[in-house]
């Protein structure tokens, strides 16, 4: 039987359970962000899932580079900051029509698509010489770009807002739906609307021409040539379709926060879109929206409780690129595989003793760098700390010892015991790690 | 002159800093032959291909395509003038499967070029079109494997279905055969027949059995040279071609 009638008569008969096979993801996530604010309700929690919406749909767009081109881009907030920039000018402009009754200006709903032209305008313009190489070229004129934006952004202040950057006001504007959106939990409702409508988009994106032509491009340019394709036509599509999503992200960022500064556009959002698709996995439509998450996660809460949450993110991206470089939904999906398939058969115990004692190793490494933070920043390092459950003296040998002695069981353990049974156990039941 | 050529290559020359690899080629492919290009191994064949195909810049002369020039015209515009190649080594999409492979050679041909806004999926012509090649390049039950996972020659069975798959009206084919059993060849070759029925075919090959038995024409290059083309009897017969290649080959 030809697989044509294979699809066709799948198509007739389970139409309905194919289309519920591809959208659960979809229904699941749409259920989740619209319940998450009922648990996660603080102001700050709700500041928090807005920025994790936006977040995802610019790590999307970055992905749409990274893992669908094989482009590494370190300046992607550029198209991310002109979406911001020009979305602010959008709502200051509607605000001042609308405070003047002069006009009706651009409604609210629609400023994120404002932030998406703009981007899509500079995508064009940057792109236009920056896709003429793939590889190491076009990660060095993506750091030049970068660094040009960031510092006129400091000349042109009139367009910029200079240090102290823009304001804007989403409430003296008009909605389409004649909604008010002062509360932070109505806007947060806006920014699951266009994080849905471009992480679909995107999603389909893939499944176009031209996502298979830069899935082509990206794993061999030189045969994508020999079928017709001009490979620097389809990473500049591509660049600009992703500056595009960039810029609706730098929109949606100007109704949640309604200020713009150079923070927007510069080097260090550049790494961070970066640091949020790799961790999550570039290898999977789902990593980058995970990535996105885990990032503003620990960065709206650990950076409140340790003033060492930079060195902690650091040590995870490189830990992902070391040890995990499919990122975190690569893990699950490799791990959830192998546990369909039977793998995890007879291991688990093995897979668990390994876990505990990599989080005892974890947690010993942890004191250090917080007692390390202390004694070497704080005014008076003899002073009582707080960490975890104990107060301890810093100028004192015993909590090192502690903690030193904490760290070297649980990697020891980890590395000379619980690894080798997991491999052993894993080798008896006969499947792969 | 040219009329009723698919190919005309004149004074064509090639040269890798000092060293001469193409040293001066004349050739006339005509329309809907199968010409076949034989010669001792680093004789310049692939470079030859090369150089039709855009790879590479002519260092003199000039290629035409149906009267066109297209020396050092990049390869994807070449091959939207209808010129396809296949490669020596073996250049596929190794993380794409058969099925997919076939749909990115398909997609231009059929019109899609850098389209945004129509899923490839529900593409029925091409997928009709794939599932064609497929069956006739037998590799329909290995429609969803990576072609990185094929076997070797199922892989260089893709290459020539990937060359085909757009529809060129001349095929450049770089040794198809190279590496198979006798068995597989002759699939391959009764392969290629099949499917130049009405285009033109340029074919480098090692193995005489298989290029008696296809070509209408051959052309012996030797050293950046070409010092026949005529059709295979004469070129049995040709007392420089013996000298110079057969005879040490054939006994
Ligand atoms: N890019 C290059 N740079 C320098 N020299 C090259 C290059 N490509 C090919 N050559 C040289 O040109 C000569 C002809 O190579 P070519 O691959 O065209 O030979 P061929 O006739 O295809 O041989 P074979 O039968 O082994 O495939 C060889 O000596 C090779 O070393
Ligand atoms: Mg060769």
């Amino acid at each position: 039987m030809s697989t044509v009638q294979q699809e066709t008569l799948a198509g007739s008969k389970s139409a309905g359970n194919i289309w519920v096979k591809r959208a659960w993801p979809w229904l699941a996530c749409l259920v989740i962000a619209l319940l998450a604010p009922t648990v996660l309700s603080s102001g700050h929690d709700i500041h928090m899932l807005s920025s994790m919406a936006i977040m995802m749909v610019f790590a999307l767009a970055y992905n749409m580079l990274l893992g669908n081109t094989g482009l590494l881009s370190f300046g992607h907030a550029v198209y991310f900051g002109f979406g911001a920039y020009i979305a602010m000018h959008a709502l200051r402009w509607s605000n001042n029509a609308v405070l003047d009754g002069t006009g009706y200006g651009v409604p609210i709903e629609l400023i994120p698509l404002v932030g998406g032209l703009a981007g899509l305008f500079f995508g064009i313009i940057f792109g236009s010489f920056s896709t003429k190489k793939a590889g190491v070229v076009f990660a060095m004129i993506s750091l030049g770009v970068v660094g040009l934006v960031e510092a006129s952004s400091l000349a042109f202040t009139g367009f910029f807002g200079g240090e102290a950057g823009l304001f804007g006001d989403r409430e003296d504007v008009n909605s389409l739906l004649g909604i008010e959106y002062g509360r932070s939990l109505t806007v947060y409702y806006l920014m699951v609307f266009w994080l849905f409508v471009c992480a679909l988009l995107m999603f389909l994106l893939r499944k176009t021409p031209l996502g298979w032509m830069a899935n082509a491009v990206r794993d061999n340019p030189e045969r994508a040539q020999f079928v017709g394709y001009n490979t620097t036509t389809v990473r500049f599509m591509q660049f600009s379709l992703s500056a595009f999503f960039a810029g609706v992200a730098g929109g949606m960022f100007v109704l949640v926060e309604e200020i713009v500064t150079d923070e927007a556009i510069g080097f260090l959002l550049s790494g961070e879109v970066l640091l949020a698709a790799y961790i999550g996995g570039i290898g999977f439509f789902f990593g980058p929206i995970v990535g996105a998450a885990l990032v503003v996660y620990l960065e709206s809460n650990l950076s409140s409780i340790s003033d060492a949450w930079l060195l902690y993110f650091g040590i995870l991206f490189i830990t992902v690129v070391m040890f995990a470089p499919m990122g975190i939904v690569g893990i699950i999906y490799q791990q959830w595989f192998n546990f369909r398939s039977g793998g995890w058969k007879g291991t688990i115990p093995a897979r668990l003793y390994c876990t505990v004692t990599a989080l005892i190793g974890l947690l010993g490494f942890i004191c250090i760098v917080e007692m390390a933070y202390h004694y070497l920043r704080s005014w008076n390092p003899s002073a009582p700390m707080t960490l975890f459950v104990t107060t301890v003296d810093t100028t004192t040998a015993l909590p090192w010892l502690v903690s030193v002695a904490i760290l070297l069981v649980g990697l020891g353990l980890m590395l000379f015991h619980a690894r080798p049974m997991l491999r052993r156990a894993v080798e008896a039941a006969g499947g792969n790690k | 002159m040219s009329q009723g050529n698919a190919l005309t290559l004149s004074g064509l020359k090639k040269n890798f800093g000092r060293a001469e690899i193409i040293r001066g080629v004349d050739l006339d492919v005509r329309d809907g032959e199968r010409h076949v290009i034989i010669g001792p191994n680093g004789a310049g064949k692939s470079t030859l291909f090369n150089l039709i195909s855009g790879r590479m810049e002519v260092s003199a002369g000039e290629i035409k395509l149906f009267g066109k020039p297209i020396h050092n015209t990049p390869p994807h515009k070449v091959n939207r003038m209808g010129l396809s190649r296949s490669f020596q080594v073996t250049n596929l999409f190794q993380n794409m499967t058969t099925m997919q492979n076939l749909r990115c050679a398909l997609l231009w041909g059929m019109g899609h070029k850098y389209a945004f806004w129509k899923l490839v999926n529900k593409q029925q012509e091409v997928t009709e079109r794939a599932e064609q090649l497929m069956e006739q390049l037998n590799l329909t039950h290995r429609r969803d494997v990576p072609a990185g996972l094929l076997t070797y020659a199922e892989q260089r069975a893709l290459e020539i279905g990937t060359t085909i798959g757009s529809g060129a009206r001349v095929l450049l084919l770089d040794e198809p055969t190279a590496g198979m059993s006798r068995s597989e060849s002759d699939e391959v070759v009764e392969l290629i027949r099949q499917v130049t029925k009405d285009c033109t075919l340029v074919m480098v090959e090692h193995d005489l059995g298989v290029v008696f038995n296809l070509a209408d024409r051959i052309s012996v290059l030797v050293y950046g040279e070409i010092i026949a083309t005529d059709a295979p009897e004469n070129i049995r017969s040709n007392k420089a071609v013996q000298e110079a290649y057969l005879g040490t080959e054939v006994h």
